[in-house]
Order: C-alpha cells, then sequence, then structure tokens
C-alpha cells in the first residue's frame, strides 16, 4: 500500500508549482489556473487524510471546495472577461487601477 | 501494482502541473490542466474515494475547464504572446522562498517514521455515494444548503460581471 508521506509529498510538490505559476506570470488566465492547480493540491490531501482516518468528513469538505472552486472560476472569469473589455489587455501588471 | 500506478499518475500529474504554469499559449495551459484533474481523479481512486473521483471528472475537468477554455476562445488571446514574463529581483526571490518552503515540508513529512495503516475496507466504504448522500443529508444539511444560495450568488454576480454595460 502506498504510504501517507508520499500523497503528501505530492501534495505539497503540486501546491508549490501552483504558488511559483502565481508569482512568475502575469498573464491573468494562467494565474487563476494555478490558484485551480492549489486548490485541487490541498483536496488531495483532504482526501488522503479522509481516507487514512476513515473519516468521511475530509471527502465532503472536498465536495464544498469543489462546488466553491465552481462559483470562484465563474466569477473569476466573468471579471476576466469585463476587465479584458476595458483594458484590452490581460497582463496583472497593466491592472493596477486598485493600487494608490 | 497499486505502487505503480501511483508512481504514474504522480509523475504524470507533476509533469502536466508544470506545463500548466510555463506554456506561453493559455490553450496549451488549460488542457495540460486537464490532464492533471485526470490524474488527480485517479489518485483519488487508489485511496477508494469513488465519488470524489467522479466528482473531479464531472465538476473540475468537465464545467470548470469548459468554462476556461470558452473564455479564453471568447477574448482570442492569440496575439497576447508577446505578454513576456519579465523576471524581477521580486519574483526570483519569491520564487525561491517557495521553494524554501517545499524543502521544509519534505523535510517535515520524510522525518515522520511512524507508520499511519491504510483501512481498505473502512476507506471503501466511507468513499462510495451512498455513505456521503447519507452524510450530506444530515450531518451536513446545512452547510448544503447554504451552498446553493453561494451558488446562485455566483450566477447572479457572473451575469452582473460580464455583462457589456460595465462600469
Amino acid at each position: 500500500m502506498i504510504s501517507l508521506p508520499s500523497y503528501l509529498m505530492l501534495s505539497a510538490v503540486m501546491f508549490i508549482i501552483g504558488v511559483c505559476g502565481v508569482i512568475a506570470r502575469r498573464n491573468a488566465i494562467i494565474v487563476f489556473m494555478s490558484i485551480e492547480l492549489m486548490l485541487n493540491s490541498v483536496n488531495l490531501s483532504l482526501v488522503t487524510f479522509s481516507a487514512f482516518l476513515g473519516n468521511a468528513t475530509g471527502q465532503i469538505f472536498v465536495f464544498f471546495v469543489m462546488t466553491l472552486a465552481a462559483a470562484e472560476a465563474a466569477v473569476g472569469l466573468a471579471i476576466v472577461i469585463a476587465l479584458f473589455r476595458r483594458k484590452q489587455t490581460l497582463n496583472l501588471d497593466e491592472i493596477n487601477i486598485l493600487k494608490w | 501494482m497499486e505502487l505503480i500506478v501511483f508512481d504514474i499518475l504522480a509523475a504524470v500529474s507533476v509533469v502536466s502541473a508544470l506545463l500548466v504554469v510555463t506554456r506561453r499559449n493559455p490553450i496549451i495551459s488549460a488542457l495540460w490542466l486537464i490532464v492533471n484533474f485526470f490524474c488527480l481523479s485517479g489518485l483519488y481512486l487508489t485511496l477508494h474515494a469513488q465519488f470524489i473521483a467522479v466528482i473531479q471528472i464531472l465538476v473540475y475537468a468537465g464545467a470548470i475547464m469548459v468554462l476556461f477554455v470558452f473564455v479564453i476562445m471568447l477574448l482570442n488571446l492569440g496575439d497576447e504572446r508577446r505578454l513576456r514574463d519579465a523576471l524581477s529581483w521580486k519574483k526570483i526571490v519569491a520564487v525561491g522562498l517557495s521553494f524554501g518552503v517545499l524543502m521544509e515540508l519534505m523535510y517535515a513529512l520524510m522525518m515522520r517514521g511512524q507508520q499511519y495503516p491504510f483501512d481498505a475496507i473502512k476507506a471503501t466504504e466511507i468513499g462510495t455515494v451512498e455513505y456521503i448522500g447519507s452524510q450530506l443529508f444530515t450531518k451536513f444539511l446545512f452547510p448544503f444548503e447554504i451552498t446553493s444560495l453561494l451558488l446562485t450568488a455566483a450566477l447572479i454576480g457572473a451575469v452582473v460581471l460580464a455583462k457589456k454595460k460595465f462600469e
């Protein structure tokens, strides 16, 4: 059987890849996809603990996280469309109207 | 056998995650993200979480990624390729720090000598639609109903934000 730490290590690696994507990329949609990657890696560790501890609460939590991710993707992509309509770009360095 | 499956799925998911964050064209990134989601679904199956595995494909690879691909195509980002990712000091330091966190996590996980037993029968029992459904409609009924409110709010928010007249 596969051990618990190997799942958690995979989850950690994927999470850090997502973090690097958010930090290094400037395309809004790719940053968005990196966030999805991070959400998924956390889901993996939740399901891992749920299965190893024999407690379904983790899996139900993952269910709610997926609902949240769907809502977040819909609203986030709507914001991306609205921003693109105004600024004609997806470069996050040029989208700084909330910065003072 | 299980170990081989896990190794293959883990390798493919890490490689596809790397490709998601390194590709220049968003469409290609989105397609690699779908590969990643399928691998994660397989990993959930190795953990005997059937319901979550199916939902992963239906919701993530199905609904959310269709939305992503749709928006990328809609915005016609073909000429957005000149969008160079400028390397700055801050970014290099931040990426380095995140690798530091990774090393720390790896160290913490490897130093644990303790073995955690995996109860396959119990895991199979709690992963079924039946068990999760019964939990969801008894113990977690209130959060479940609140989720519908969240989805309604997201629906209205998305429509309002993406409307033509956005001021």
